[in-house]
């Protein structure tokens, strides 16, 4: 993902702005970050980050409302629920769904530790796993098309190809 | 309330019943992990957040999906007190962490207690099956129909990739933990458990004791479970665990008839002992009731104790434990005085055996 305001450089940098009440947030690369003074990053600013701060933080955006108070981290923290990779590390549990994609290029790594594979092969279930499901349909019917065309039986793999598509574009 | 009636109340089926291979396989227990969509797990849950799957909860129980898989009632922990939480630790109804949850944790509880629903521990939902006996498959059907019946009402958290999500990603993809309790002395006896326990680690299954602490274990009771959820369905992983059960199986068994060619006096006089320890103490303590209870149950299972019943280790090893003993005697014991009153529950037990034979 490159920074949403140069659109050069590579956004590492997620910011997330509360403002009375409303959340919104946005993706940086560090050197935007910091011209936009976003950062408050300790290893930067030479500051130890602690709670203090945080809270501090939180304390003021309440007593003056209108101004737009900044939180940014380098660390990767979860967008929804607030927690941080090292907080993860710490206790070994995630704090909410979104954690899997928020920390998902450091989890690969420690789920090929772990475990076997990277990706769910078991059961699905009825009502979010529709995409799912055709997506291993999908699967299966190409891996048929394959074994088709080696076989040189067209008239088969023809059907495949039409089941293929409508497939694909149902998924659209 | 006489001992006979108390346990037609107190002891849950998987206790009381038997099952296939039963003679080492105990237990099978397969225990399914859930996540509701748009909620924090609980270690970062509110009050709110608890109190709402609570309620989520409360009405997918009554759906007459569920209702059909049988009757269920739910109980949060705040509710019961902690000596009734620990009873239901100790009938491996619940897990000691979700009797800590005295604030955010629930349960659900099927009248035949096969079945049990944990509510906010460490994730959402932990359902799980226990059946007598060397019958996981049925374990996994029987879970995966109260997980369709449930996400009827519910929204669980699903990645396409992932899987199920789950607050810890030792469990994430399947969320299935499916586990035997096995007893195995024979093994124990020729000196072969450790070896084969190590191997059995070295094929991507857990191996723990079940009393005790760290790698021993009272009793020679051993659970053993997968730890691979994800990149394997769960038939797979069902499948994986039951052959290696297969094989631990048939080495108990070979090491028992090794015992039986080889030391017959001596095991005799072992289990024969045990037995009368049991049958004549007047204060024991729960590790040497398991030990004796495990010598006394191989006498059973090799035909030199006779008129006892084989669910008695199952059964015993629930009821002489701290809180059932209380519940039983209706007041706290200290930890003497569980000791004399263990004895003399297992002395009563031994005697309704005794009655039934001849009668």
């Amino acid at each position: 993902m490159l920074c949403e305001r140069c659109h050069e450089r590579p956004a590492t940098v997620h910011v997330t702005k509360i403002i009375n009440g409303e959340k919104t947030g946005y993706h940086l690369c560090e050197v935007c970050a910091k011209e936009q003074g976003e950062v408050m990053n300790p290893f930067l600013a030479g500051n130890a980050f602690d709670f203090n701060k945080l809270l501090s933080g939180l304390l003021s955006m309440d007593s003056s409302p209108g101004f737009a108070p900044v939180q940014a981290q380098v660390q990767p923290r979860c967008g929804t629920c607030g927690m941080t990779y090292n907080q993860f590390t710490q206790v070994g549990r995630f704090g909410c769904p979104d954690c899997y994609d928020s920390f998902a290029a450091r989890l690969e790594p420690l789920l090929r530790r772990i475990q076997t594979g990277n990706r769910h092969t078991g059961k699905v279930p009825v009502k979010s796993g529709a995409k799912i499901k055709r997506l291993r349909q999908l699967d299966a019917l190409r891996r048929e098309l394959q074994q088709a065309v080696a076989q040189e039986q067209f008239e088969r793999a023809a059907e495949l190809r039409d089941q293929i598509r409508m497939l694909e574009q149902t998924s659209e | 309330m006489s001992l006979s009636d108390f346990l037609q109340r107190a002891v849950s089926k998987w206790m009381r019943e038997g099952g296939p291979e039963d003679d080492i396989v105990l237990t099978s227990r397969i225990r399914v992990a859930r996540n509701l969509q748009g909620y924090p797990f609980p270690i970062l849950q509110t009050d709110s957040h608890a109190d709402e799957i609570v309620r989520l909860m409360e009405q997918a129980i009554q759906s007459p999906v569920m209702q059909q898989l049988g009757n269920y009632e739910m109980v949060r922990c705040r509710e019961l007190s902690p000596l009734d939480r620990q009873v239901f630790v100790e009938k491996h109804l619940i897990s000691p962490d979700l009797a800590q949850q005295e604030k955010h944790g629930a349960m659900v509880i099927r009248e035949d207690e096969l079945v049990s629903i944990m509510v906010n521990e460490e994730d959402h939902l932990r359902i799980q099956c226990i059946l007598p006996g060397l019958q996981l498959l049925d374990g996994w059907r029987m879970a995966s129909a109260i997980d369709d019946a449930l996400e009827q009402h519910l929204t669980y958290a699903f990645h396409d990739q992932y899987g199920y999500l789950t607050a810890c990603p030792t469990n994430v993809g399947t969320g299935i933990r499916a586990s035997v309790m096995m007893h195995l002395p024979g093994l124990a006896l020729t000196g072969s458990i450790n070896r084969m326990l190590t191997a059995v680690s070295q094929v991507g299954l857990a191996v723990r004791g079940i009393y005790g602490e760290g790698s021993e274990s009272y009793g020679n009771l051993y659970q053993v479970s997968n730890q691979i959820t994800l990149g394997e369905t769960e038939e797979e992983i069902v499948a994986n665990l039951q052959s290696v059960v297969y094989q631990l199986i048939e080495h108990e068994r070979n090491a028992r008839k090794a015992l039986l060619a080889r030391n017959r006096t001596q095991l005799e006089d072992r289990v024969s002992r045990s037995f009368g320890i049991l049958a004549y103490a007047r204060r024991i303590d729960t590790k040497e009731t398991m030990e004796r209870l495990s010598d006394v149950r191989l006498g059973i299972d090799l035909g030199i104790i006779q008129g006892v019943s084989a669910g008695i280790l199952k059964e015993l090893m629930v009821m002489t434990q701290p809180a059932f003993l209380q519940k039983y005697y209706h007041r706290e014991l200290a930890a003497t005085e569980r000791d004399i009153r263990r004895a003399a529950l297992i002395r009563e037990r031994l005697r309704l055996d005794d009655s039934e034979v001849h009668r």
